[in-house]
């Protein structure tokens, strides 16, 4: 494939980033354009709503490559995440065989072989003949087993299932994790991997970011609408509103016919309900502070 | 797939550059970085390929590589520019007392008793106006109580310092931890018996039997160990237990595998990494220097806010007990203690307070902030002596 990024400028990275859609600060280009060169994973960490999924997704855009997602939560071990076996099928097979008078080890033998095997995500993800994109998405919320084992299959790429032998990488995945932070990750994960810590974007990328994904949408709006956000997550709020929430507050302004903030601060103050997700914040940021709020970004 | 990355870092570095990046990964590693000859080496190989020509883009390029936690990426950007910039400077890191030193006043510490006019031990002296009766002596007091006599005369932890009695308490709080450890969670392993049926392994076993699953393999829940949050009070009016206190948080942090100590006065501070010093009494020290109040009395409530805030959300879960060691004299509000408490209920399995005034004869609870709190509190207990520490140890086995 003609796609190496090795001979790119982070630049280009940028400008092939924004035509999938995801508008990259010059730094998070830099940090994909290492992974390709370096040939590490990549951990993200930040705020929820900062976009992380989003980077992996903008990825996989970029290469052309399929997108492979493990979601990790509590408890989850190998079966969930690496294979399982058709427990169905296998029954079914051992029944049918066994009434056509086959001995144990031959059916033994076939239940066990990779027509009765389920790929997960992990085994999914090395075994494609092109290389996939694979986000271990919130990887602090599996356990420390699930990590030490995710840091095995990252260094070594190859995986071995106890009934049919060790299987190896056909090809190299680029590999994504995102950390919210609900629990340290190890020091051994952490080191073997790029690290890139997103924040929320500042008012010119923001906005730049809601061109790109409302693009009826027209410059003034979107500018003060990322400067009302921008002020908006300066306030001390329970949860702070992320770029999805942004989105979607801007297209319901724009479905409301608004286009410029402080001619309907009452429009601007109802529709606050797409940015602020839970009962406290929503009393707080009252009409006043809307206000106060929509005097300074205008 | 992409070609190898070139990963023949040799070329095209002169010695004068590596020996440079020697020295800045030594600057990393000084100012508390992990950096490994891998990075080192991968390093190189950036400072070989295109994008080191330009540095506006070999910062960013070394800061993915370098960093591992967001303290880190917080720093590089200095460290980075004052090595390659030449500003000369060597720790950005100030933590209180140098290693060298702390060994010295260390010693001091492990020999209490005898002289206590030195400069290296903490002095928890702090006045506090109006509330509590002993205040304004406190200082003066720990100092006293320092001296071999009075630690006899009573087993109260205010007195605690002969060398024996500080092992044993260190003792006591490595064996608390351990009858906490063990909690369960939602893995699970396979057993002989169990409460769900192992597929994998039950048709694995049943092809003997031609496929009738008479050899059944059970899943169960695996124990997990128990979190543990503590929350030191390291006021004024609790300064005569604050080195105890310490030595304790110390003895779980050790003791735990996933621990978080946290002291607060007026404001909080996250100190288990100070704590996890390998040098016990380096880190007690240094966490005793931390521990020293800045006046202007207890605010339970803000700190509580604080760690609500920012370090619930990764230090906090469902399997977390969160200890709180205060006496509940808070100069804030009331009211946003109890805010405050409800929402900490809502994360964690349960909230322990352990007070070491409930050990003092006639002490009722009257405190406003106490009062403010008892209500999400499972368990509120003293803490001024060794035995009432230890009359724990079966109520935390059962959480």
């Amino acid at each position: 494939m003609g796609e190496n990024f090795v001979n790119v400028t982070r630049e280009h990275i940028s400008d092939r980033l924004a035509e999938v859609g995801y508008v990259a600060d010059r730094d998070l280009a830099t940090a994909l354009w290492l992974m390709e060169f370096l040939k590490r994973p990549l951990l993200l960490e930040g705020e929820a709503g900062v976009g992380k999924t989003e980077v992996a997704k903008a990825l996989a855009a970029v290469h052309k490559a399929e997108l492979i997602r493990l979601q990790c939560y509590e408890g989850l071990d190998q079966n969930a995440a690496l294979y399982e076996w058709n427990y169905q099928r296998q029954l079914l097979a051992i029944k049918a065989r066994e009434g056509a008078g086959e001995n144990a080890d031959a059916i033994e033998e076939h239940i066990f072989s990779e027509k009765y095997l389920l790929e997960r995500p992990l085994l999914a993800a090395i075994r494609r003949p092109t290389p996939p994109v694979l986000l271990v998405d919130e990887v602090d919320r599996a356990d420390e087993e699930f990590e030490a084992f995710l840091l095995e299959l990252l260094s070594d790429f190859q995986v071995s299932i106890p009934e049919l032998g060790t299987i190896k990488a056909i090809s190299i995945p680029r590999v994504v994790l995102t950390s919210n932070g609900t629990r340290e990750l190890s020091d051994a994960l952490r080191r073997r991997c790029l690290y890139h810590y997103i924040d929320f974007p500042d008012v010119d990328r923001e906005a730049r970011i809601i061109l790109t994904r409302l693009p009826g949408i027209d410059t003034t709006l979107a500018l003060q609408v990322a400067r009302m956000v921008g002020a908006i997550r300066k306030e001390d709020l329970r949860k702070v509103p992320g770029v999805a929430e942004t989105l979607d507050w801007t297209a319901t302004l724009a479905g409301l016919d608004v286009h410029e903030l402080q001619h309907e601060p009452e429009r601007v103050h109802e529709t606050m309900i797409c940015l602020l997700k839970t009962h406290e914040d929503r009393a707080r940021l009252t009409r006043e502070v809307t206000d106060r709020l929509l005097g300074k970004v205008a | 797939m992409t070609t190898a990355a070139p990963r023949e870092p040799s070329e095209g570095v002169g010695t004068g550059t590596r020996r440079q990046l020697a020295g800045f990964s030594r600057t990393l590693r000084d100012n508390g970085f992990r950096v490994g000859l891998a990075e080192t080496r991968d390093a190189l190989s950036i400072l070989s390929s295109p994008v080191a020509v330009r540095p506006s883009a070999l910062k960013p390029a070394l800061r993915a590589l370098f960093c591992a936690t967001r303290s880190d990426w917080e720093r590089f950007d200095e460290i980075f520019d004052a090595y390659w910039k030449g500003r000369g400077m060597r720790r950005v890191r100030t933590l209180s007392g140098t290693p060298t030193e702390s060994r010295i006043s260390l010693r001091r510490l492990a020999e209490a008793g005898k002289q206590q006019e030195s400069t290296g031990l903490p002095d928890h002296a702090e006045r506090r106006g109006g509330s509590g009766g002993d205040h304004p002596a406190a200082g003066r007091h720990r100092r006293e109580g320092a001296s071999r006599a009075e630690s006899l005369e009573t087993a109260d932890l205010r007195h605690i310092v002969d060398p024996v009695d500080v092992a044993r308490v260190h003792a006591l709080a490595a064996r608390l931890a351990r009858t906490m450890r063990a909690r369960l969670v939602r893995r699970e392993q396979v057993r002989k018996r169990g409460r769900r049926i192992d597929l994998r392994r039950t048709i694995h076993r049943s092809v003997s039997h031609g496929g009738t699953p008479v050899d059944l393999a059970w899943r169960r829940r695996k124990i997990k160990p128990l979190r543990l949050v503590v929350l030191l009070d390291a006021s004024g009016s609790m300064s005569l237990y604050t080195a105890f206190f310490v030595r304790f948080l110390h003895g779980v942090v050790d003791a735990f595998q996933e621990a978080e100590a946290f002291v607060f006065h007026t404001r909080l501070a996250h100190v288990s990494a100070s704590l996890r010093d390998r040098d016990v009494a380096r880190a007690v020290d240094r966490l005793s220097l931390m521990a020293q109040g800045i006046g202007g009395g207890t605010r339970i409530g803000e700190s509580l806010a604080t760690f609500n805030r920012w370090h619930v959300r990764r230090t906090v879960n469902s399997r977390t007990a969160i200890m709180i060691v205060s006496d509940g004299y808070d100069t804030g509000e009331a009211a946003q203690l109890a805010t405050e408490m409800r929402r900490l209920r809502r994360h964690c399995r349960r909230i322990i307070w352990l007070n070491p005034l409930i050990g003092w004869r006639d002490y009722s609870p009257q405190a406003r902030g106490m009062q403010a709190a008892l209500p999400y509190i499972d368990l509120f207990a003293p803490a001024h002596n060794l035995e009432s520490l230890a009359a724990l140890e079966p109520y935390l086995a059962r959480i």
